[in-house]
């Protein structure tokens, strides 16, 4: 620490505690309980518990639904993540090379952070309804016929547009900010060296957005992963049934409405594991690129 | 002459891909309102068009007044009302813990400070949603379940105002705290005199993007409120949905005008207080 400060003794303290509360007992208990829990095979009906070691984990790894829900959740996060940054980024470049009109497009672009996921998933049950859905109508023109609920490839379909709708002006904010980063200096002098837009773009812009970019697709990851809830369950109407779901919202499934504590446990450490990792690489590559920018 | 007609198609094509994202954003939400403003029986009929009705005040009363379920309590003005409180309360009470515990960690000389600190940096790096579970029980036996402490307390557990207010307090050149101890300024004094008027750009950013979080929490009230009194309308919506698929006559113009109801408060916040909204997001890091 830097700062010579001030050398109270309890008032410190006194300010932490509020903090270190919390964070005890809504954060380190309930982390830790699900580790235990993993470990045990509960009663369905609160009557104790047994100690069944590594068991719950090789069911789940053993387990046909799991690893279909686990690809799935693969697929997805793949999938929105280069969509939302792929198509962000373009839209960013276009609103920072813009004149006229600059401010408007940028609030048009970014007001759709503040909706929330579930709602974002009522907006697709109306865009994908099986009677009048303006999308489900578009399709049909193609002699796709486009079945919500019903049929795997089209719920993950809708499931993944509705997402990548959330999510674009998250990256847009991003990478809008990160362009205006760019000081005009460098501008100037990539007009001079190349004369074609799109190679000034490759090789200028897109090495100075790098560093924007790969927090981006961390955040991107994590986005998929866990705030997509509220589009799935929206989507699924609550009954997952054999659509299409992610690793979160099977934890929840699992264990809030099928009651099986040990084995949802299970699944929520090893998610935490995957997020544990992911930070963890995250933190290495910021450190890296402090070396280079 | 040819320079400048062929910047003039690029600009055009520019233009054109703008406003396709645009309206790719805004044309879902304008389709909620045309559904809105028409009786339910023609949007059963034909689903969203062109043409706006005249129903809007009557679907307004209903999604703002009327209630299902047992109780009958869940009327649009109490879902909007318990957004509010949860929207407000989440912010404000993650940004006064947060200070406090990054004034503590950066301005005092801490024996345990390096401890402290990753005991709380620590939650930076597992979302709630990994803990759901355990953290529903927990709230269970300390009697939380359907109260506003049980929605809001374990939604704070997590330290991203801390973390945001340490980098900012870092800032600060130091002088300014040897200047207020030579004046005879105690650390309470700098705090409240010094330390929060000199935060009051970096609370207003950080003040949006925490309502606009609290706003939109779905999963974690969905879990801690059973009783209708108690939903938002973010977790309303999931009742609004299960309407539409037991009646008769789905109740769309309700529906959907509750919907924009409960996107209407974070989106005005967020194009209002666009340039405070934009340096809360970027700055924060998350």
């Amino acid at each position: 620490m830097k700062r010579a400060g001030f050398s109270n003794r309890w008032l410190p303290i006194l300010f932490l505690i509020p903090q270190l509360a919390i964070i005890f007992i809504f954060f380190y208990w309930p982390a830790a309980h699900a580790i235990r829990s993993s470990f045990y095979l509960q009663d369905p009906f609160g009557f104790g518990e047994t100690f069944v070691g590594l068991k719950n984990y090789t069911a789940m790894f053993n387990s046909a639904a799991y690893l279909r829900s686990a690809w799935f959740t693969v697929i997805f996060t793949v999938i929105v993540t280069f969509l939302s940054l792929s198509i962000a980024l373009l839209l960013a470049v276009k609103a920072d090379k813009v004149i006229r009109g600059a401010k408007t497009y940028r609030t048009l672009l970014m007001w759709v952070y503040a909706v929330a996921p579930p709602v974002a998933g009522v907006i697709g049950l109306i865009l994908f309804d099986q009677s009048w859905g303006p999308i489900k109508d578009f399709v049909a023109l193609f002699g796709w016929d486009f079945r919500l609920g019903v049929d795997y490839f089209d719920t993950a379909f809708a499931m993944v547009t509705i997402s990548v709708w959330k999510q674009l002006p998250v990256n847009f904010i991003f990478f809008l900010s990160g362009l205006q980063a760019i000081p005009k200096s460098v501008r100037e002098a990539a007009l001079i060296d190349n004369r074609s837009a799109s190679g000034r773009f490759w090789d200028v812009t897109f090495p100075l957005l790098a560093p924007t970019g790969f927090f981006l697709l961390i955040i991107n990851i994590t986005y998929s992963l866990f705030d997509t809830f509220g589009v799935i369950d929206t989507v699924v109407k609550g009954e997952p049934g054999n659509n299409p779901m992610t690793l979160v919202y099977k934890v929840y499934v699992d264990g809030f409405r099928g009651n099986d504590l040990g084995g949802s446990s299970a699944q929520s450490v090893i998610l935490m594991i995957l997020v544990l990792a992911l930070t963890i690489f995250q933190f290495r590559m910021v450190e890296r690129r402090i070396h280079y920018t | 002459m040819s320079v400048s007609k062929r910047f003039r198609w690029s600009a055009v094509l520019d233009h054109s891909i703008l406003i396709i994202g645009s309206l790719i954003m805004i044309l879902p939400v304008v389709m909620l309102l045309q559904m809105a403003s028409t009786t339910d029986i023609h949007t059963m009929k034909n689903g969203p068009g062109l043409i706006f009705g005249d129903q809007l005040p009557v679907n307004f009363e209903k999604a703002m007044f009327k209630a299902d379920g047992f109780t009958g309590a869940n009327t649009g003005v109490r879902m909007l009302y318990n957004s509010m409180i949860l929207g407000f309360g989440f912010a404000i009470g993650k940004i006064v813990i947060g200070m406090m515990a990054a004034y503590a960690i950066v301005y005092f000389r801490l024996r345990f400070a390096t401890l402290a600190f990753w005991v709380i940096f620590t939650t930076l790096l597992l979302p709630l949603e990994v803990r759901i579970l355990p953290s529903y029980e927990i709230v269970q036996r300390l009697g939380m379940l359907n109260t506003y402490q049980g929605l809001i307390i374990p939604l704070i557990a997590s330290a991203t105002a801390t973390f945001f207010f340490r980098q900012f307090f870092r800032s600060i050149p130091e002088e300014l705290v040897e200047a207020a101890r030579i004046d005879g300024a105690g650390p309470i004094k700098f705090f409240v005199d010094i330390l929060v008027p000199l935060s009051r750009t970096m609370i207003a950013a950080m003040f949006i993007i925490m309502f606009v979080y609290g706003w939109n929490q779905y999963l974690w009230p969905t879990m801690i409120t059973t009783e209708e009194g108690m939903f938002t309308l973010v977790r309303g919506i999931k009742q609004i949905t299960q309407t539409l698929e037991g009646t008769n006559l789905p109740e769309y113009g309700r529906s959907n005008l509750l919907a924009i109801i409960a996107i209407l408060p974070p989106v005005l916040i967020v194009i209002f207080f666009q340039s405070w909204f934009v340096k809360g997001l970027t700055e924060s890091d998350k």
